[in-house]
């Protein structure tokens, strides 16, 4: 009775708009939800700094090195950051780090895909942080307090990164001929990967209807994805880059674009494995986080001394 | 002021000055390389950040170097068109990253020396010299502080960390000499109250270092071997490696706009 209660005030509180926080009640399911989902975020900035880390050592130019070293060491900020906020839900750091080193958390599939030019470092600040802000922007209303408002934070973050994301590519396709077909190449490479990010269709999605009505979750994934499409589209016009959904065509009725069909096939078999990066992202982070051991253990047993000495 | 230069001093300056942007930036991709690498996500972070801070620093020294060189060449000529044989940064800098202790030891080394070094460029009489070394020190006691830490917890940490730290000590030991060397062009410099008698540091460096390795209970190794010859560009293996892998993309297709 007392159970029903209180799922019933919870409701209440989610239909009314006011935010719930870490010392209120919620429903067992709910904060498993949010767990999964905040802990899946946060791996996704660690594991995305190896992609574009990739290219810190060989950026062609001390700005580009600068900026790209920024961009990566934020997204790493956004990783400590949403790492804290899914502890407010009673999960530690390590067991987080360790869901994501034995595969039983995800992370965002399409850091899965290599970078295999500079361009690649344009693209991926424009399309796949672009397309994180528009489900982020959409997550700031999201229901848990904590978790709304790491997302006003992030959003501002991801916004620039997205801009100098743009700018570059900008440059590449105002620039040689190489460097044009460098961004247009990548350009194809990154676009369908980054529409994949929004999750499969609404009819196909695990864990949305839920997630709709307790108001983790805002809006739908094919609606989030439109936003980001109709978006795209004008921006790819303005750098002169070929489109490459050759279906694309705008809806006058709709106020929208028509698309084509995303290749789910490819999809599912990233996420399952079959991408080019998978073993490597994950294993990448095991090997540093085990070489660090031993600088962990000394930190501890220096910080242990200090404390007994001072005691 | 560039304008009140005569040629032959602006040669020397835009040379001295050339130098100091190697030192920045051959450090500074090295402890970028720790970025996704670093033992927990917070280093990560604060690596990162000291990476940052060389770069941004190497960017002010070419900057005004190409001031100084009013030829056409740009910060980014000076940082990847010019070849390893041509740089010369002192070899310390460019030593590989190695362990996490090898990185925080050449740090501390290296930082000591920044710190008195530009605690005397900060009055040149070249004022944009001066006024870089003004930005930069603030940068550099914050490295310091970080260093310091981490050679403590390393020193007084576990058995491991102790061991590790002592061998950096070891290993790197050899490279700090030519910090307080002077050639022609520094002694030049230092004359002109441009540039800074490195000679005259060297006192208070091994004092400072030394009470830092003491307090963390590593051995400060004898003098007994030296390498020396990064401002003549006669470099380490590594030197060359790296940059051949900072300017792959930029030598791809050069003279462009990136
Ligand atoms: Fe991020
Ligand atoms: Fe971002």
């Amino acid at each position: 009775m007392v159970e029903i209660d209180q799922q019933q005030k919870f409701q209440n509180k989610i239909d009314a708009e006011i935010k719930i926080e870490p010392k209120d009640w919620m429903p067992e399911a709910y904060r498993k939800n949010l767990i999964r989902q905040i802990s899946q975020h946060a791996h996704s900035e660690v594991i995305g700094m190896q992609p574009e880390g990739n290219w810190i050592t060989r950026a062609p130019s001390l700005r580009r090195k600068a900026i790209l070293l920024a961009k990566v060491q934020d997204e790493g900020g956004h990783g400590l950051y949403l790492y804290s906020t899914a502890e407010t839900l009673g999960i530690t750091r390590e067991e987080m780090i360790n869901a994501l080193q034995d595969g039983s958390a995800r992370y965002a599939s399409i850091f899965n895909y290599p970078t295999q030019t500079w361009a690649d470092v344009g693209a991926i600040g424009w399309l796949v942080d672009g397309a994180a802000i528009v489900n982020q922007i959409s997550l700031q209303r999201t229901s848990y307090g904590p978790y709304s408002r790491s997302m006003v934070r992030i959003c501002k973050e991801e916004s620039f990164h997205q801009r100098q994301g743009y700018e570059l590519m900008l440059t590449l396709s105002r620039g040689s001929e190489a460097q044009k077909a460098m961004a247009q190449d990548s350009l194809n490479r990154f676009y369908w990967p980054s529409l994949m990010m929004f999750g499969p269709h609404d009819t196909e999605s695990a864990h949305s209807a839920s997630s709709m009505k307790w108001k983790v979750k805002r809006e739908t994934n094919d609606d989030l994805r439109q936003k980001f499409i109709d978006q795209t589209a004008p921006q790819i016009e303005f750098l002169g880059l070929q489109h490459p959904d050759k279906d694309l065509k705008w809806n006058d009725e709709k106020g929208q674009f028509d698309s084509g069909e995303i290749n789910w096939d490819e999809f599912w078999r990233v996420i399952n494995g079959d991408g080019h990066c998978n073993r490597q992202r994950v294993q990448h982070h095991i090997n540093a986080h085990k070489e660090g051991a031993w600088v962990r253990e000394a930190m501890a047993s220096y910080q242990q001394k200090k404390k007994s000495k001072a005691a | 002021m560039v304008s009140d230069m005569n040629e032959e001093t602006k040669q020397a300056v835009l040379n001295y000055t050339i130098r100091l942007g190697d030192d920045a930036v051959v450090i500074g991709h090295r402890i970028a390389e720790w970025c996704r690498n670093a033992p927990f996500l917070e280093e990560d972070l604060a690596l990162s950040n000291v990476a940052l801070d060389f770069i941004g620093r190497a960017r002010m020294f070419y900057g005004y170097a190409e001031e100084l060189a009013d030829d056409g060449r740009k910060e980014d000529y000076f940082a990847y068109m010019r070849d390893h044989r041509e740089y010369q940064n002192l070899l310390i800098m460019e030593l590989p990253r190695g362990d996490f202790a090898y990185t925080m030891v050449r740090q501390l080394l290296v930082d000591v020396f920044n710190l008195y070094y530009l605690e005397q460029l900060i009055s040149s009489t070249d004022e944009t010299l001066a006024a870089i070394a003004g930005k930069a020190i603030k940068e550099t006691r914050y490295h310091l502080r970080r260093s310091h830490e981490w050679v403590l917890r390393l020193g007084l940490g576990t058995d491991e960390s102790k061991i590790r730290a002592q061998k950096a000590v070891d290993d790197i030991w050899g490279f700090t000499h030519e910090l307080f060397d002077l050639d022609e062009l520094e002694q030049q410099m230092a004359d002109a109250g441009i540039g800074v008698d490195n000679r005259s540091l060297q006192q208070d460096w091994s004092a400072k270092v030394k009470s830092i390795l003491e307090e963390a209970s590593l051995i400060v190794p004898e003098d007994s071997w030296k390498v020396k010859g990064g401002r003549e560009g006669y470099h380490t293996e590594y030197l060359g490696q790296m940059l051949n892998e900072m300017q792959c993309v930029h030598r791809a297709n050069p003279g462009l706009e990136w």
